[in-house]
């Protein structure tokens, strides 16, 4: 078996992976964003007093987990201009990625908050506190401080998740290796490069995630 | 004539269901025997050998699935294997399967006190059985609902399959919703069968983690 490896038309389109990267960022983040908020949303939903509020919440999170990222992508993708919302691969990725990384940040935040003894919201009140601000800074903060790592993790297989909306012509990173691909038919180098890259955007994420947990959720210094 | 959505169309999904099943239980198993051995290699007393497998973990781990199924299925070729999607498929999920799985009990191993393993070999039992008899049982256990977790995650992983052209369930339904021009039923329909197959084990999980607690 003979085969010479070329790896010059790879990095010769390196422009075009450094958009493809650039967009990976883009949306991840966004979604990252986007669907930790949304998740706090459902948390919130999941402590109600109204049955049918917290079954909503509970359906959701457990119908996003236990369905594959990719047949969400597709029904938002394909399905919904059946309803009339034709959407963008571009916003149909984001939208897909923030939907599924709020069911499961409301999972790992509902963890945290379970941790918050009820003696802290209790004086909370007694010291006269509103409730905005006695969930802002007594429960979710802590909470989320709590199970930061969890999230961080959750939040770095979300950007690796974010190959599949190549399949629905986002272009990010996977997709332009895609397109590499049918130009150059270097398949077997592009995906080495390409998994480098995504090893590279992991190990950025992680330490990103970090620093922005340190100045988000750390204790205040005295 | 375009086909509608009805129940001779909802088999032809859960045929594809069927392959899903099988690729699952194929990557499951052989990915569980080799993360068998990641795990132990990564909590053996060799550093070389520790380093080795916290590499291929964290190569598995910080890489998309969908980028090593491409690069199993172009790869093999070039060691001189003929492949088709199945083998290819099959050899990428148990790789992908063994790394997490690996991690996952590589974590359980450590759980285990100490003083289990030292009890064993004060007792002058010797590695093979020391672990065999003494320490994965009790890592089991431990491990059982973050295992059961990722089966869900590799039955959901299953799905990109249908990228390099298995006609598993989501293929299936991308087949179908070709045909039909209905692709909010199909894949209504496609997420509801994988929503019953997880389910179960999502449950299952969450009871046993519940239990393992309560007895601590």
């Amino acid at each position: 078996m003979h085969y010479t490896f070329d790896f010059a038309p790879v990095f010769a389109a390196w422009p075009m992976l450094l958009s493809g990267a650039i967009m990976t960022l883009k949306i991840s983040a966004i979604s990252m964003v986007l669907g930790l908020m949304l998740g706090v949303v459902f948390v919130l939903m999941r402590m109600s007093k109204l049955p049918p509020v917290r079954m909503i919440a509970v359906g959701y999170t457990e119908l996003i987990r236990n369905t594959p990222f990719l047949v969400q992508v597709f029904f938002i993708y394909f399905g919904m201009p059946s309803l009339g919302i034709r959407l963008g691969g571009e916003e149909a990725a984001i939208l897909a990625m923030t939907l599924n990384c709020a069911a499961y940040a409301a999972e790992i935040v509902r963890g945290g908050v379970q941790s918050i003894r009820p003696g802290q919201i209790e004086a909370g009140r007694a010291l006269g506190m509103h409730t905005i601000d006695i969930y802002r800074f007594i429960v979710f903060r802590p909470a989320i401080r709590a199970v930061y790592p969890a999230l961080c993790s959750q939040f770095i297989l979300m950007m690796l998740n974010s190959s599949l909306v190549a399949s629905v012509s986002a272009e990010e990173l996977t997709y332009m290796a895609q397109t590499l691909d049918a130009q150059t038919f270097r398949s077997f180098e592009i995906y080495l490069v390409l998994g480098a890259i995504y090893l590279l955007l992991s190990q950025f994420f992680s330490v990103a995630l970090q620093i922005v947990g340190r100045t988000y959720f750390s204790y205040p210094a005295k | 004539m375009i086909r509608e959505f009805g129940f001779a169309e909802f088999l032809f999904l859960l045929e594809g269901a069927r392959w899903t099943v099988v690729l699952s239980l194929l990557a499951f198993t052989l990915g569980g025997a080799l993360g068998l051995a990641v795990a132990l290699g990564r909590t053996s007393n060799w550093t070389v050998l520790r380093g080795i497998m916290a590499v291929y973990i964290q190569i598995f781990q910080g890489t998309p699935l969908l980028v090593q199924l491409f690069f199993v299925y172009f790869g093999l070729p070039l060691l001189g294997f003929k492949v088709d999607v199945w083998v290819a498929l099959t050899v990428g999920l148990s790789l992908h399967a063994s790394a997490f799985l690996g991690e996952i009990w590589r974590g359980s191993i450590q759980a285990v006190p100490d003083g289990q393993g030292e009890a064993a070999r004060a007792l002058g039992i010797g590695y093979v059985h020391r672990m065999i008899d003494v320490v994965l049982p009790q890592a089991f256990r431990i491990g059982l609902p973050a295992t059961i977790g990722f089966l869900v995650n590799l039955i959901k992983g299953t799905a990109l399959a249908a990228l390099l052209g298995l006609t598993e369930l989501t293929r299936s339904g991308q087949l179908m919703a070709n045909i039909t021009f209905q692709p909010l039923q199909v894949y209504g329909a496609v997420g509801l069968i994988y929503f019953f197959i997880c389910l179960p084990l999502t449950y299952f999980s969450t009871r046993v983690e519940r239990r393992l607690n309560a007895a601590r």
